[in-house]
């Protein structure tokens, strides 16, 4: 279980927002929604234990996270703007590290499902230089199919540069996660139902 | 913590490889770095013997300052840092491992090169052994505390001239003794104080090191 207590977020001067809590239980999903400036990936990057709130704090099974530190990354899997996918290395080698730096499922046959799934198979050999944008965006997202035991998810736009089949996958995943009793934080420009868990949203930037 | 440790080094290795510019850069610098000064100095072999500890150690130096830009930045990037900095397995584990591999690639290649270049200044043999010696447990150091700083310089302009001068003043003592310990074989002595400083300060560094990159990273991208 997921808690904030009176978060708040500075950016340079601005105050991006402030007194901000919530709880999230087993199956429920976290919409944080807000336009472009208004501290999205602040927040997220706050509950990923990345950041330090200005004030307030995160709590995890009602530890604080940074306390908790790896044991909260043994439980909370994030995947934020950049990919984490390196040029160098294969599809596969990619999500191999991936996989083990997670302390997940990373044996080969896994990581070929998980890459089927995410209609990138056909590439797992190639050097990740070569994908396109998309192509990027779903190797590092094939972690999701590997993290089914990761009790949360924190999404930072998984849906930006996928095409439509992708974006049915990725929904898929989080649906089965939700529906597994696992929780999910995103956010999201697009409007996609994941129709699962019970659903909340936030709003950054009304209040100010 | 020990299986972190590996994992990075294999993965950093890998990388590496497929990156051979980079590595050579390093090396090609080195070498011509410590060949210049017998060029323009002269070749009287009295005056190069003497100054070629001191030569090769500072050329080793500025060499291990070129490759620390990259030590971090690359992961930074691509985003493979943050995930490090999150990730189930233990921070100083992973850190220790990128610094390992920075070593393997950047420091160890000095050391087999070092008894190489004091050959174009005439060391003789017992001292050539003494300078690949403490190369090879002299840019460990340079590695360790290097790592800090590129830590600490991450994602700031003008971050590869900030590193130098943050670091190239704590690279004082090893440049000292390093340069020392071959000085003192050339002149009869006995090394081996000097090259056990350099052991000391490397054993400082490694437990110290790793903790201080793991804080500097965390206020880096914070």
């Amino acid at each position: 279980m997921l808690e904030a207590h009176a978060l708040a977020c500075e950016r340079g001067d601005a105050r991006l927002f402030s007194g901000l809590a919530f709880v999230l239980g087993a199956g429920g999903l976290l919409r944080v929604r807000g336009p472009n400036g208004s501290g999205k990936t602040s927040l997220l990057r706050i509950l990923a234990g990345l950041t330090r709130a200005a004030a307030g704090e995160v709590r995890w099974r009602g530890e604080r996270i940074d306390v908790l530190r790896d044991a909260y990354g043994q439980e909370m899997l994030f995947i934020g703007h950049a990919p984490a996918v390196k040029d160098e290395l294969t599809v596969d080698e990619n999500l191999e590290f991936s996989a083990r730096l997670s302390n997940l499922d990373g044996s080969a046959q896994a990581r070929r499902a998980a890459l089927e799934r995410l209609g990138v198979a056909r590439r797992a050999n190639l050097a990740a230089r070569h994908l396109s944008q998309g192509q990027r965006r779903r190797t590092a997202l094939a972690r999701l199919a590997l993290a089914a035991r990761v009790p949360l998810w924190i999404l930072d736009e998984p849906f930006t540069a996928l095409d439509a089949d992708a974006i049915e996958c990725v929904r898929s995943l989080a649906a089965e996660h939700l529906a597994a009793g696992g929780s999910v934080v995103l956010t999201s420009h697009q409007e996609v139902d994941i129709g699962a868990g019970t659903a909340r949203d936030i709003r950054l930037g009304d209040a100010g | 913590m020990r299986a972190a440790f590996l994992l990075v080094i294999r993965r950093d290795l890998q990388v590496a490889l497929r990156r051979k510019g980079d590595l050579l850069n390093v090396l090609v610098f080195f070498v011509i770095v410590a060949s210049l000064f017998p060029l323009g100095v002269g070749p009287e072999p009295n005056q190069l013997r003497a100054m070629a500890p001191g030569v090769v150690w500072v050329a080793a130096l500025l060499a291990a300052l070129l490759s620390l830009p990259r030590l971090f930045a690359a992961d930074h990037l691509d985003g493979t840092l943050e995930q490090m900095l999150i990730a189930a397995r233990p921070l100083p584990a992973v850190v220790l491992g990128k610094i390992a591999s920075h070593w393997i690639v950047a420091g160890l290649p000095l050391a087999l090169l070092a008894p190489v270049l004091g050959l174009q200044y005439d060391l003789p043999a017992r001292a050539l052994g003494v300078l690949a010696f403490s190369v090879l447990i002299g840019t460990p150091v340079l590695s360790l505390i290097g790592a800090v700083g590129a830590a600490l310089t991450l994602g700031l302009r003008g971050a590869g001239v900030l590193v130098g001068l943050l670091v190239l003043p704590l690279y004082i003592p090893v440049l000292i003794f390093g340069a020392g310990a071959v000085s003192a074989s050339l002149a009869g002595l006995d090394p081996a104080p000097h090259l056990s400083l350099l052991g000391a300060f490397l054993a400082v560094s490694s437990f110290v090191g790793p903790w201080a990159a793991c804080a500097a990273l965390r206020v880096s991208l914070d």
